[in-house]
């Protein structure tokens, strides 16, 4: 039975591979080309003042927005390290000098 | 500090502030135009984000398995910098695709797992601070995952359907676009040592003053 069994999954195994296979070009559909479609001809020319809000947005401000805030983050951080680095450091040196008196704070 | 902390920081201060003129003289992209300029500062933070998330998971594996406090400061300086350069990327990344994808956000694959893996980091650094007594090992083992995350968040574009370009793109640029790509990224890899040693230099100094509260109650 075992042997039949066996036989039958090889016999019918090339005829399902092509189908998972198919199956797994599915999962990266991301790399599948469209029929190529030649570029429907322009029929009137578009001012770009008539254009709807969504495509008239400019790239400027969100450029500046992110280059900005890039360097504010990384500016903002290294200042709030320094801060915390000189507050422990100061502290360190303030029990460091209390311990070599003898006394504590 | 070591000594070549201040000179490497110069360098690196005067490398950024060079960067936008190489990035301004790059060839504007075809179809995105000026817009897509954000990706000379949004693709270096994702890859230093990335990175900074596997420093993280290895220094705190080391952690778990040999306990030693070295490789646990180094991990959680590593989990702020996730955190910085998390924040860059998914700020960045936003005002990029509200441009080039008319959206703002996407729940695509690399954009939910990239906002994972800095939820992950945000959760390392508030177990560190709120979890009390034995924080340091849970916080270790979220680290952990925020790793395993990362060869997802990379190869995540080349497997699924998205609108996010693939990693196929950054071999394929030309030379101005990509001599502009390989200068921010050595900016940014030279800012995450650099932050990354000054961070580690914070931890050994609380370290130090716990050590000398410890000495004096004794």
């Amino acid at each position: 039975m075992r042997a039949a069994l066996l036989v039958l999954v090889l016999l019918t195994a090339p005829f399902g591979a092509p189908a998972f296979a198919a199956g797994s070009t599915g999962f990266g559909l991301a790399g599948q080309q469209p029929d190529a479609q030649p570029p429907k001809p322009v029929d009137e020319f578009v001012p770009v003042s008539q254009l709807p809000p969504q495509d008239q947005l400019p790239a400027a401000p969100l450029l500046v927005s992110a280059y900005a805030f890039v360097w504010l983050a990384l500016f903002g951080y290294v200042v709030s390290l320094g801060r915390r680095l000189s507050k422990v450091q100061g502290e360190v040196e303030r029990l460091e000098s209390d311990i070599a008196k003898g006394t504590r704070a | 500090m070591p000594k070549w902390f201040m000179p490497l920081a110069a360098i690196n201060a005067l490398m950024f502030a060079a960067s936008p003129f190489l990035i301004a003289n790059a060839d504007y992209e075809a179809t995105m135009g000026l817009v897509q300029k954000i990706f000379y500062y949004h693709l270096p933070s994702a890859w230093i984000f990335l990175i900074s998330a596997i420093v993280c998971g290895i220094a705190s594996a080391r952690y778990l398995f040999r306990g030693s406090p070295r490789h646990d400061r180094l991990a959680y300086a590593a989990a702020e910098l996730t955190v910085l350069f998390g924040a860059i990327v998914l700020v960045t990344g936003p005002l990029w695709a509200r441009k080039a994808w008319g959206v703002w956000w996407q729940w695509d694959v690399r954009l939910t797992a990239s906002l994972m893996g800095w939820m992950v980091a945000w959760a390392y650094l508030l177990v560190r601070r709120y979890g009390g007594p034995g924080s340091d090992k849970l916080a270790a083992g979220l680290a952990l995952f925020g790793m395993a995350n990362v060869p997802f968040v990379y190869v995540s574009v080349n497997y699924w359907r998205t609108i996010h370009p693939p990693t196929t793109v950054v071999p394929t640029l030309p030379v101005d676009m990509g001599a502009a790509l390989w200068f921010a990224v050595a900016c940014f890899l030279l800012l995450f040592v650099l932050l990354l040693r000054l961070r580690v230099h914070l931890e050994e100094q609380r370290a130090r003053l716990d050590s000398l509260y410890l000495s004096l109650d004794e």
